[in-house]
């Protein structure tokens, strides 16, 4: 029996660019940074007080009633799900029995648990909402989507930190392959911009203290970068068999060609000091896409901005890929979403494949030595793509790459 | 308080917690049938009234408070 070809037949996002990918992609090429000064009063005492915010509020496009029963990611992986079901043209055209969603976080409902926390504290328990439970559940976002998409095959919330959003995309590939769906609605939502996370990270020595220049602080692979910095959004990819797609006429944006995850078994947030893990994600990802590495002209990156991780995932390329691909660490204008940014990445090779083009990377005033690759610095770049790869790494060592190829 | 201000101030949480349209909201429509309140709302539904009237109202008397009628006499005894 054949493996079943899958590709990509919607994309949706809500970002710190834009409501949506359109508006998201178009800053992207731009070079512009979503990354600000956070105003809010509790901000004042942090050690961090900058992030990237969503640039259109979930209140904006969804209604109050409904958002009072919503995690804030819950919120925007709603809003992602909507634009790529939309996009995607499915309406009734697939059964719901064959339809699945693949939609994680990385931190999950923490926003709802601190601030229903403060109320149990103030108010006592009674006050206590009976929507608690369901907005801080990690499977929410995922529960949400399928609830309004009305997904029959499997409802199904991957937790990886910082690679979940790509790994919910390879999870959905492996739902398609084994025929358990036609269509997996997949993806990944953040939203913990809050000071407790700010603290926990902040503590770990993880995060940009760039405080005064904002747009400056995320500069992966610059001699200057001193952390990560977070960001808020929610990404999500429609995947559909090929053939079920071609026989409704749908456009299809890309191939998801292959997917390789494997685990560090090293250190529980540090990654593995040679990039071992990452190295073998990478290699099987090319495997199991069967391209010729040649064909990967482009990859978009994880590139954090923290001073080990970036340099490590050059020498994780260069083994497993070569130094030949143009590289992007969109992160510099996004910031980290965490657990969206893999999805929110996969969104963009899949543009990057469509318009022949290399989104930039901005800040990149003064290379790493390190840094031995070809990077897109500050504009844009066109270069025809036969296929993208992209990386996504998490603390406990989650290494997860995908492949994306020209449909 | 007259029957008519404690349905109004329902008809004001209702609309805060589920967003009732107040204009819907009489003393014969049932919570869940004609004004599509689940069971979580009713339960915000219950402790927001309990602030607005200064009543308390126990889980086990809730189930009987199908209508807003139901809750109109409910809270018009207690206060």
């Amino acid at each position: 029996m054949t493996r079943p070809d899958v590709v990509v037949t919607g994309l949706g996002a809500t970002t710190p660019l834009g409501g949506d990918v359109a508006s998201t992609w178009d800053a992207m090429l731009a070079g512009r940074s979503g990354v600000s000064a956070l105003t809010q009063e509790w901000a004042g005492q942090l050690p961090v007080r900058i992030a990237a915010q969503l640039a259109v509020d979930p209140s904006e496009v969804l209604e109050r009633v409904k958002l009072r029963r919503l995690d804030r990611s819950e919120a925007i992986a709603l809003i992602a799900a909507q634009q790529a079901w939309v996009d995607a043209g499915l309406a009734d055209s697939v059964d719901p029995e064959r339809l699945a969603v693949s939609v994680g976080s990385g931190i999950g409902g923490a926003t709802t648990l601190l601030a229903q926390d403060d109320i149990l504290e103030a108010s006592g328990p009674r006050r206590v909402s009976p929507h608690t439970v369901p907005m801080l559940m990690p499977n929410g976002p995922a529960a949400w989507v399928g609830l309004e998409l009305g997904a029959k095959a499997g409802v199904h919330s991957v937790a990886s930190a910082c690679a979940t959003g790509a790994e919910a995309i390879a999870l959905g590939l492996d739902i398609i392959r084994a025929g358990r769906a036609d269509v997996v609605v997949a993806g990944g939502t953040e939203a913990v911009i809050h000071p407790l996370p700010i603290a926990g990270f902040a503590s770990m020595r993880a995060m940009s203290t760039r405080n005064d220049e904002p747009e400056r602080a995320s500069r992966p692979w610059d001699k200057g970068r001193d952390g990560f910095v977070l960001g808020e959004g929610a990404g999500v990819v429609v995947l559909e068999r090929a053939d079920h797609a071609a026989a409704r006429g749908a456009r299809v944006y890309a191939r998801l060609a292959g997917a390789g995850i494997t685990s560090d078994a090293y250190d529980i947030v540090q990654p593995h000091a040679e990039g071992e893990g990452a190295i073998r994600a990478i290699a099987k990802a090319i495997a199991d896409a069967d391209v010729a590495k040649t064909d990967i002209t482009h990859v978009n990156a994880h590139a954090t901005s923290t001073p080990v991780g970036d340099m490590l995932e050059i020498g994780a390329l260069h083994k497993a890929l070569g130094d030949h691909p143009v590289l992007s660490a969109t992160k510099s204008m996004t910031g980290h979403l965490l657990g969206a940014a893999g999805a929110l990445e996969s969104i963009a090779a899949i543009l990057a494949i469509r318009d022949s083009v290399v989104p930039p990377t901005i800040n990149l005033d003064d290379p790493d030595e390190g840094l031995t690759m070809d990077v897109a610095a500050h504009k844009a770049r066109h270069l025809e793509i036969p296929a993208a790869l992209n990386n996504a790494f998490g603390f406990g060592g989650h290494n997860v790459a995908l492949v994306f190829t020209r449909a | 308080m007259t029957r008519d201000e404690i349905t109004a101030g329902l008809a004001e949480i209702l609309e805060e917690v589920a967003g009732v349209n107040p204009d819907d909201v009489a003393e014969g429509k049932s919570f869940t049938d004609d004004l599509d309140v689940d069971s979580l709302s009713m339960v915000e539904v219950v402790v927001a009234a309990e602030e607005k009237f200064g009543v308390k109202i126990p889980d086990n008397e809730v189930q009987n408070l199908k209508t807003v009628g139901d809750a109109v006499s409910y809270i018009a005894a207690q206060s």
